[in-house]
């Protein structure tokens, strides 16, 4: 039996130019260069091209495998890896620099929800749209078109504008496009970490029944979980290329996520980077109870530790240090500073070499990777190291430790996963 | 469920096989577009579709008034605003081609990042949007070629073939249009000007009979003009310099060529590129 998706040495490289037109270059350089040359030829000096300053970065590297008919399966890895480099490749919407693949059998590609979705049309109209770009033809759309409203849940607002329904509605109703694909290889961005936990465990019952079908699935995704319960084989990328690739997916999550702290969980000042007289960071990293580097995935509901150590030559009184938190997704989560509590409570700084500890909320990070930046300033507004901008950061993944409800396992929707406490008032009497 | 056939083979550096075949399948596609395209457009807007007819008749007057009242051109046996609006109706959908089916891959962006599909229809769906316009400025004319009491001759039935010329001129160049964006943003600022001084250099407010017979072979390099001069042949019957329209023929099938196949090399990396 042939393979479904066979892949054969795919690459694809960029080039990273160092000044900020490398995307489209102007008319002007590309004229100018061509009149260069041209003048050079004349003056019968031979061509040489300029160096422009630029980086070959190569998003994939060399990945090649086979994916039988009907198997499921679930790419992995941290970000830039090259997961939506693979998948943007598979689905046609670049061309690979190095290499090709061959797809045995009609694919459809879902790399966001509700591609071409317009606010101002009707659900109907943008359900016949967006099953156009997805690759149906109407007949198809309007066969199932019952069905895709219905399991969307908007029957009633078919006709409403989009613009109107709320985001819950609007996710459903692309999701269920999408579902009701029947391509014979799905290639899937994780779309469905999406919608309520009721609409989530409808989705994942869905990939389930494509896999029942005998579709082939690509899927990519974030949910470890959701990788775990749903494929049949796992693919690990690192930096472009293919770490691990086996049916034993349980095992290829493991030896991602023991990799996984081998990234940047510390950093340390290589020369006298971000240096102002009032601060100049040492060591930035994570340390688990110990005081230890953590260098492994972590619990929710452990504790875990933010280590600033950083030289001081002058102290400034109005000197504040702290860190942010952003999600994966780059949203900002919050920021701490030494100064958040009572006045006294402040840790002393003082000139000369200071360790600063924070610990981190627990129970409050959602599973997933979060990446955690040193910010330090003064009151007035003036940055030695702004969060955010390049400055010294660690990731943390956070994998398991939900707590002690037997009913809370994995990963919630949300950026956040706070443990809040609930209890039963008494009801007031009316 | 395996459809034997639907074997997809991609390679670095070679077009994928099967593209034409490809785009016929996308047809529904580029309707759907296209009508949301038409849908989306005026809704909102005070005035409505009133629109379509407002910007080419105000245009008209005002070429009518700067031509024929200040510059006391002739319209050499036609009223003046048949003989603008006859010109004005191709060159309306040149105009709207340049800027619609020029900003189609742009404007799309989000949805080519996201999607394969032959990129070819993102233009030829917003070349169905300009052309919706164009059978409105038609009907507008019809009736004012009743108002004046102007009717058509014999040569009225070569007008669809006029009328194929005018959209794959614009097609041409809104292909290019479009291509040359997505290169080098520059284009987005050059494009109102070429059509700025387009609407001056092709015989629209005027006769290109005014035009020297010297200079009448250069001028029909424009393949606007041919166009223009068979427009107003079919519709007031004078007669056009059929050089001119042989020229802008072969002059319009080379942009088209040439622009698909720029396009297609552009359309390889268009996502990387948006």
């Amino acid at each position: 039996m042939t393979a479904a998706i066979s892949v054969r040495g795919l690459s694809k490289h960029y080039f990273l130019r160092h000044d900020s037109d490398w995307v489209s270059p102007t008319l002007r350089d590309v004229l100018s260069r061509q009149l260069r040359r041209a003048a050079r030829s004349l003056a019968g000096r031979p061509a040489q091209t300029p160096s422009a300053p630029s980086e070959e970065f190569w998003a994939l590297r060399d990945v090649s495998f086979d994916l039988a008919h009907g198997a499921r399966l679930g790419v992995i890895g941290r970000n830039g890896a090259g997961k939506s480099t693979l998948l943007k490749l598979l689905s046609r919407i670049t061309e690979p620099t190095e290499g090709g693949f061959e797809l045995n059998g009609r694919a459809a590609s879902l790399l966001d929800v509700g591609t071409g979705f317009h606010p101002e049309l009707s659900g109907r109209e943008n359900v016949f749209l967006n099953g156009a770009i997805l690759g149906m033809s109407r007949q198809q759309i309007a066969r199932r078109f019952d069905e895709i409203v219905a399991f969307a849940g908007v029957e009633r607002f078919v006709d409403t504008p989009l613009k109107h329904y709320s985001s819950g509605m609007y996710v459903r109703l692309a999701f269920s496009v999408a579902a009701h694909l029947e391509p014979d290889i799905l290639i899937l961005d994780e779309v469905f970490a999406v919608g309520d936990a009721d609409f989530q465990s409808k989705c994942v019952g869905k990939m389930n029944d494509l896999g029942r079908e005998g579709r082939t699935l690509v899927f990519v995704s974030h949910n470890l979980g959701a990788v775990e319960q749903l494929c049949t084989e796992a693919l690990l990328l690192d930096g472009g290329r293919v770490a691990a690739h086996s049916r034993d997916v349980a095992g290829v999550v493991h030896t991602y996520l023991s990799r996984a702290g081998a990234a940047a969980v510390e950093w340390r000042n290589a020369g006298a980077e971000f240096a102002v007289d009032w601060f100049t960071p040492l060591r930035f990293a994570l340390a688990d109870a110990d005081g230890a580097t953590l260098r492994r995935t972590a619990r929710r509901d452990e504790p875990v530790f933010v280590e600033i150590e950083a030289e001081i030559a002058d102290y400034d009184p109005q000197l504040r240090v702290g860190y942010a938190v952003y999600a994966e997704t780059g949203e900002l989560l919050y920021w701490s500073e030494h100064t958040d509590g009572a006045a006294h409570e402040w840790p002393r700084l003082s000139a000369g070499r200071n360790l600063l500890r924070a610990e981190l909320p627990r129970a409050l990070l959602n599973e997933g990777s979060y990446r955690i930046s040193l910010l330090a300033g003064l009151d007035e507004g003036d940055w030695a190291v702004h969060p955010g901008a390049g400055g010294p950061s660690v990731t943390l993944d956070v994998h398991g430790g939900f707590g002690d409800s037997p009913r809370w396992t994995g990963r919630r929707p949300g950026l956040i996963a706070p443990l809040a406490r609930w209890t039963r008032a008494a009801a007031a009497a009316c | 469920m395996i459809q034997p056939g639907a074997l997809l083979r991609v390679e670095a550096g070679r077009f994928a096989g099967g593209y034409w075949q490809e785009l016929w399948q996308h047809r529904e596609l580029a309707w759907f577009l296209a009508r949301r395209d038409l849908l989306v457009r005026y809704k909102d807007t005070a005035l409505g579709v009133a629109w379509a007819l407002i910007r080419p008749l105000l245009t008209m007057l005002i070429l009518v008034v700067v031509f024929h009242h200040f510059g006391g051109f002739s319209g050499q046996g036609a009223a003046y605003p048949v003989l603008v609006f006859a010109a004005l109706l191709p060159w309306q959908l040149f105009s709207s081609a340049i800027s619609e089916v020029g900003n189609s891959l742009l404007q799309n962006s989000h949805v080519i990042t996201r999607v394969y599909f032959p990129r070819l229809v993102l233009p030829l769906a917003a070349m169905a949007v300009a052309l919706v316009d164009f059978a409105v400025t038609l009907a507008l004319l019809a009736l004012l070629m009743l108002w004046y009491g102007h009717a058509p001759g014999s040569a009225i039935f070569a007008l669809p073939a006029f009328m194929a010329l005018a959209a794959c001129t614009a097609l041409a160049a809104g292909i290019w249009a479009s291509a040359l964006q997505v290169r080098y943003r520059d284009v987005r600022l050059i494009l109102p000007f070429v059509v700025q001084f387009g609407l001056y250099l092709s015989p629209v407010g005027f006769s290109s009979a005014i035009v020297p017979d010297t200079w009448r072979l250069l001028y029909s390099l424009n393949p606007m003009v041919g166009v223009i001069d068979g427009f107003r042949w079919c519709l007031l019957g004078q007669p056009p310099y059929w050089p001119a329209a042989g020229l802008s023929v072969i002059v319009t099938a080379v942009l088209l060529a040439t622009g698909v196949r720029y396009f297609r090399t552009v359309e390889r990396t268009v996502a990387d590129l948006v």
